[in-house]
């Protein structure tokens, strides 16, 4: 289809493609970009090197880029800015444009594209990075008319941080970029098609006021949707919470969205949640889903989801209400917004609450709560990985810093999820709808890009962390003090384990063979190396790590044959669950049905 | 409020207003084949005088679930203003245009012509051999006509997929 054909550029004076760009990234806010240059790019890379009002850290390789981005944007509820050149730069990338759209992060990716006249050519480090990128993405734009330049990176912006966020990709063409224009500052304008709606319906709102007000067993079940929507939105879930008196579970993206010290927080949901997370959500009659999305990691099997229960759903975007579970009542809008008409509307009601069930139902979470499901035996030398975790979260909370946790994918990252609190939003990010290994190292390098005093620890696993490894010299060279925290056992952690409980304990290629000596690797990247064998180092090994002002790997050699429980195995329901190795409650453990599942 | 147990299936004509740009249409068709929805057709065409805005007509069918589902991933696309599901909103009408080639000679031929004279198709090209008829109506005219020509020397059938429009003053406009 054609472009619309645009009036006469008239405002200002003419600047080239590069200097349109970054004027309006610095329009939009923009203080950092995460970038790795090229032949398509160059001009950006001369605009970037006459100018002072916006830093470029240059990573070194184009996915770290975008995962140091949604650790920037995650971290402070901005959006995240990537450069990278054509071909290579952008298929490089797509990884971690994946990962922000399922785990809706604002991203703006700018690509560098060949020359408008040479596109579909096979040119030297032509892709089609619009056709790659499409499904990878929010949006995405080919800049064909320097007059609508501007135009489009203020759009990007509105898009990428607007609703729903996402990665959004400007492709840019390098006639593009060194072609004279104007410069156009944001529209004030509202958007041509793009508006999503932030407030919801008050009748909705009064039909969850009467649910939750009338419920016997409530429960409020809160995901990453009220990170996205801002610490307000938080706040306001945690006085809501409270003022109402009602359990609630997070969702892995939802941990720090309510904190979890409070005596009404149940933990994690999910296929790795608490026992009591679980079975509340379970055996509750009405549920509030405020920003969370049942994913099949959370729901298990969907015909034995919440049977009894009537369930409020309230999401700013309208295709995830009813997509995988059926919901009584839908509420349109932005997570905030929801949070304060319910506080006003159920302040207005006069309806009385039905305490005398409710606590009832509190005397049945606490009897599940005696289950202690997360505890361990430390009972040798041999580090436990859970408690390599709860001693890294105590110690750090000693320290009083501001402590940001990322993680890279396996069983660390649920110990991390489950053993580690968080009392704050927007300290916690973790790749949770793409599952990306080596997310954790370039998130945390984004991180402490944006809080350069504050505590940013990577826990990783030794096979995770082999994947952005090369980032170490990014950390030294910026000097971000970045520490990663190995939980080292010295396997594929999470494939062993599914491997045992599933496929009859053949590992069948889960052993980390060959592995580096991580001290000497930390040493050759300018960095600090250290090492805890047993319980007798740990403590110490996690005070100096987080001592030294330098990046850090510390290698925590933990039990290999360790597993994450609880468990909810694939296909079963919330209350069949796995408490420990061999013990079941509930139901019949994996079905076939299941073992076709991921 | 859509019933996940419900699995009847059911057919939806949705109508699509979108801005005209690049790739819109690559944005649709993606949105159907990476979710595994179902196209049964899909027209396009700029619609508006300054040809900013383009109308796609899409026929699917799925669960009530998976339409409600088809509409709102539709709904979230940037360059996406109005979507509507005619078959839910009431009184529609849909057309689709064929142009349908029959070879043949004798006694075929006049067959053919007689068919197409009682269903209102034209002949837009004739041969010696050869007809071309094109013809308007809704999908199963169009197929019920074709099926006819198919024994008498149906040689070639290009067809619009369906455009659809509702009744009466309602209008889908930005
Ligand atoms: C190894 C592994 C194991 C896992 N195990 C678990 C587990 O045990 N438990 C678990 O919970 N997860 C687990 N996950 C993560 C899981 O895959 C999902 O990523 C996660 O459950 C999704 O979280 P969410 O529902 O909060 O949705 P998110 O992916 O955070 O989506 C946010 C939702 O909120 C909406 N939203 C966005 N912005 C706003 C706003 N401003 N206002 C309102 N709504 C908004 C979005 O439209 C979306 O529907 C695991 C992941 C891995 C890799
Ligand atoms: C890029 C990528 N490839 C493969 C996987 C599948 N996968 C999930 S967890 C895991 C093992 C991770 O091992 P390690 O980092 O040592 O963590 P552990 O589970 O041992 O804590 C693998 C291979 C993935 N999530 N991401
Ligand atoms: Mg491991």
């Amino acid at each position: 289809m054609s472009s619309a054909i645009l009036p006469a550029a008239s405002d200002t004076q003419s600047l080239t493609g590069a200097e349109i760009v970054l004027r309006a990234l610095k329009e939009q806010g923009v203080e950092v970009i995460f970038g790795y240059p090229g032949g398509a790019v160059l001009p950006i890379y001369d605009a970037i090197f006459n100018q002072n009002a916006i830093r470029h850290i240059l990573v070194r390789h184009e996915q770290a880029a975008v995962h140091a981005a949604e650790g920037y944007a995650r971290s402070t509820g901005k959006v995240g800015c990537v450069l990278v050149t054509s071909g290579p730069g952008a298929t490089n990338a797509v990884t971690g444009l994946v990962d922000a759209l399922m785990d809706s992060i604002p991203i703006v990716c700018l690509t560098g594209q060949v020359p408008t006249h040479l596109i579909g050519n096979d040119a030297f480090q032509e892709a089609d990075t619009t056709g790659i990128t499409r499904p990878a993405t929010k949006h995405n734009y080919l800049v064909k008319n320097i007059n609508k330049l501007a135009e489009t990176v203020h759009d990007a912006f509105y898009v990428a941080r607007s609703g729903r966020p996402g990665p959004v990709v400007i492709d840019l063409p390098k006639d593009i970029l060194i072609g004279k224009g104007p410069y156009r500052p944001a529209p004030q304008a509202e958007h041509r098609s793009y508006r999503p709606q932030t407030e919801p319906e008050a009748a909705q709102i009064a039909k969850a006021v009467a649910l939750l007000k009338g419920a016997k067993r409530p429960v409020v079940y809160a995901g990453g949707g009220v990170i996205n929507a801002g610490p307000e939105a938080s706040a306001l879930l945690t006085k809501f919470v409270r003022m109402a008196g009602l359990p609630c579970t997070n969702t892995l993206m939802g941990l720090g969205a309510y904190p979890s010290s409070d005596p009404q927080f149940l933990g994690m949901l999910g296929m790795h949640g608490t026992y009591e997370a679980n079975l509340a959500m379970h055996g509750c009659d009405v549920m509030f889903n405020i920003g969370a999305r049942f994913d099949d990691r959370v729901t298990g099997r969907l015909n034995a989801f919440a049977p009894d229960s009537v369930k409020i759903h309230a999401d700013i975007d309208p295709s995830s209400i009813n997509k995988n579970v059926k919901v009584e009542v839908p509420i349109v809008g932005d997570a905030a917004a929801v949070l304060r008409a319910l506080i006003a509307a159920w302040e207005a009601d006069g309806a009385q609450q039905d305490r005398e069930s409710l606590a009832g139902w509190w005397r049945q979470i606490d009897e599940w709560r005696g289950a202690n499901c997360l505890r361990y035996v430390q009972d040798s030398k041999i580090i436990k990985p859970q408690h390599a975790v709860k001693r890294l979260y105590e110690l750090t909370r000693e320290t009083g810093r501001d402590t940001f946790i990322s993680t890279e994918v396996g069983q660390h990252q649920m110990w991390a999820a489950q053993y580690f609190g968080f009392e704050k939003p927007n300290r916690w990010m973790t790749s949770g709808g793409l599952g990306t290994m080596g997310y954790g190292l370039p998130a945390a390098m984004g991180v402490q890009v944006a809080h350069p005093d504050a505590l940013c620890i990577d826990i990783a696993g030794e096979a995770s962390i082999l994947m952005n490894i090369q980032e170490m010299s990014t950390l030294a060279q910026y000097r971000l003090p970045v520490k990663v925290f190995i939980l080292n056992n010295q396997y594929m952690g999470m494939v062993r384990q599914w491997q045992e409980l599933l496929h009859g304990g053949r590992y069948s290629e889960s052993y980390s063979e060959a592995l580096p000596d991580f001290v000497k690797l930390a040493e050759s990247f300018h960095g600090v190396g250290l090492r805890a064998e047993s319980t007798d180092d740990l403590d110490r090994v996690i005070r100096e790590m987080i001592a030294i002002d330098r990046p850090v790997i510390a290698d925590i050699a933990v039990d290999q044959k360790e597993n994450v429980f609880p468990m909810i195995p694939s296909g079963a329901a919330h209350n069949e669950m796995l408490l420990a190795s061999g013990q079941i409650t509930g139901g019949a453990g994996v079905t076939d049905e299941g073992t076709a599942l991921v | 409020m859509p019933d996940p147990s419900d699995m009847t299936h059911r057919a939806a004509t949705i109508a699509v207003l979108v801005e005209n740009e690049a790739g819109v249409l690559a944005r649709v068709i993606g949105l159907f084949s990476g979710r595994g929805y179902n196209i049964d057709s899909l027209t396009v065409a700029p619609v508006d005088a300054e040809g900013r805005l383009s109308r796609i007509t899409v026929v699917t069918s799925g669960t009530e679930m998976v339409i409600e589902q088809i509409k709102a991933q539709l709904d979230r696309l940037v360059p996406v203003h109005k979507v509507a599901d005619l078959t839910l909103e009431g009184p529609h009408l849909t057309r689709e245009l064929a142009l349908i080639k029959v070879v043949g000679s004798g006694s075929a031929r006049q067959e053919a012509l007689r068919l197409a004279d009682a269903f209102r198709a034209r002949v837009v090209d004739a041969t010696t051999e050869s007809f071309v008829f094109e013809m308007t109506g809704s999908g199963e005219k169009l197929d019920a006509f074709i099926n006819l020509m198919r024994p008498i020397g149906l040689a070639e059938v290009s067809r619009t997929g369906a455009v659809a429009i509702a009744r009466g003053t309602a209008s889908l406009t930005v």
